[in-house]
């Protein structure tokens, strides 16, 4: 336990090294799939087409074993940057595709209706009506990737890329289970405040129309279970 | 590496291998029964073992955590944080006291399936429709029936959806889990990473990646046969 402590105060310089480049290699990956994912599910979602499509590819990224990925990508494009960036996409990428697209698809069609109604255009109805109103589920899948890319990216290590907490956790002969865990800590505080800001944003970007219609929702008179927060992986 | 064998010999069997091909067929036949097939039937149960373990909690848990809301918020506490520790450190810290073994990666397993079985029961068990409940306690059922007899049997669903989950899942990390004790899947492909033999890197990998999706087919067939009504529901309405 003191070795554990101590770890923290005699590596400090270390840890907040390869602590910044964990975060950094976890944000490109996260940022890269929304970038990728977002715009897919939403134009999909505003279709309502291809959605089986869209559920396939979801549930095959989904399945595939991030060690499996690196590995094969080892043998095809090498060690690095790349290697590791593919695998943390490919494990970030299928959660916020399925749920910008569920949530896009699942907008009130009467809302849909009335903004066609006012004269709105497609992009309008996808940008103005469909989009804010699918926020909270969308950021729910962006935090759920978030805490799955930041439990993951040590794996970079094996990857052969350095600079990332994983030079730590990988190495137990170096750095004893002591360095191990404090590394392992700070990986799961990652998680946890990335995860708290991302609700932060969540909140400053829900609608306030659909925040308040929210609470309603929830504190109104009948006492229903709150309707299952989609496993969201589901 | 913790476990992982000293000396890492890649047994060269296929005459026809040039030493840079990318992919060796020759090397994945000459492998097959002595190392690629065996460590597939490993994964497998590795797997399993993890899966039905933390069933078997997450069950007993959720239907406890149905009627004590300070038990509910309590546990997937618990398991939200088991759930955000990386995977090796997690295999490593049982090392001290398991050694290098497979109850190890199974502590590891088991412990990543709870937030996802666990959740998804207990949103199962709390999402039964209104209507079936009504209608059990007009049927005179006690509470303890109700929850046995009409909420678990309608929460399958959704805890099939978890178990999807959780199988690949533990999959994946099953994988990583080989660097701590040298079985699985995992094995071959740390090895490949040690000695970079392209062929045995792809073979691995590629075998993993089957496995996956033929779990999720399973799961997702295993799911239609204990929960023919949905279907049913689907097409009528």
């Amino acid at each position: 336990m003191t070795a554990y402590f101590a770890f923290f105060g005699d590596n400090s310089a270390l840890l907040a090294e390869l602590t910044l480049g964990h975060v950094l290699l976890s944000v490109a990956a996260l940022l890269i799939a929304i970038v990728l994912a977002i715009p897919l599910g939403a134009w999909i979602g505003h279709l309502h087409r291809f959605s089986f499509l869209v559920v396939n590819v979801g549930n095959v990224l989904r399945s595939l074993p991030t060690l499996a990925i690196i590995a094969i990508g080892i043998a095809l494009y090498g060690f690095g940057d790349i290697n590791i960036t593919v695998a943390l996409v490919i494990l970030a990428f299928p959660l916020v595709l399925t749920n910008t697209f569920t949530a896009v698809e699942s907008v009130d069609p009467g809302t849909v209706e009335a903004a066609r109604g006012m004269g709105m255009t497609g992009w309008q109805i996808l940008t103005r009506v469909e989009l804010p109103s699918s926020i909270p589920l969308i950021m729910s899948g962006i935090r759920t990737s978030w805490v799955y890319v930041v439990a993951t990216a040590y794996l970079a290590t094996f990857a052969g890329r350095q600079g990332t907490l994983g030079d730590i956790i990988s190495n137990i002969e170096g750095y004893d289970l002591a360095g191990v865990l404090a590394a392992a800590t700070i990986s799961i505080v990652l998680a946890f405040l990335g995860d708290a800001l991302l609700g932060l944003a969540e909140r400053a970007l829900t609608p306030t129309g659909l925040r308040l219609a929210q609470r309603v929702r929830t504190t109104g008179p009948i006492a229903e279970p709150a309707p299952a927060p989609a496993p969201a992986q589901a | 590496m913790i476990g992982s064998p000293t000396q890492v010999i890649p047994i060269f069997e296929g005459p026809q291998c040039a030493p840079d091909a990318t992919f060796c067929w020759d090397w994945f036949t000459a492998n097959w029964g002595t190392l690629l097939g065996p460590s597939l039937v490993q994964h497998i149960y590795i797997t399993l073992i993890a899966v039905v373990i933390g069933l078997v909690i997450s069950l007993g848990a959720a239907l406890v955590a149905f009627s004590r809301g300070w038990f509910a918020s309590g546990f997937l506490g618990f398991a939200t944080f088991l759930y955000t520790i990386p995977s090796l450190a997690f295999f490593l810290m049982f090392v001290p006291i398991t050694g290098l073994s497979l109850t190890t990666i199974e502590i590891g397993l088991t412990s990543y399936t709870l937030l996802l079985l666990f959740r998804n029961t207990l949103t199962g068990l709390r999402t039964v429709p209104r209507s079936a409940v009504e209608a059990a306690e007009g049927m005179g059922l006690t509470p303890n029936q109700i929850l046995f007899r009409i909420r678990l049997p309608l929460a399958l669903p959704s805890i099939m959806a978890g178990i999807r989950i959780s199988v690949v899942t533990v999959i994946s990390l099953a994988t990583v889990a080989a660097s701590v004790a040298p079985l699985g899947l995992g094995k071959p492909i740390f090895d490949a990473i040690h000695t970079l033999f392209s062929t045995e890197l792809i073979s691995a990998g590629v075998l993993t990646i089957l496995v996956a999706l033929a779990a999720d087919v399973v799961v997702v067939f295993l799911q239609r046969l204990v929960t023919p009504w949905t279907r049913t529901a689907r097409r009528t309405s």
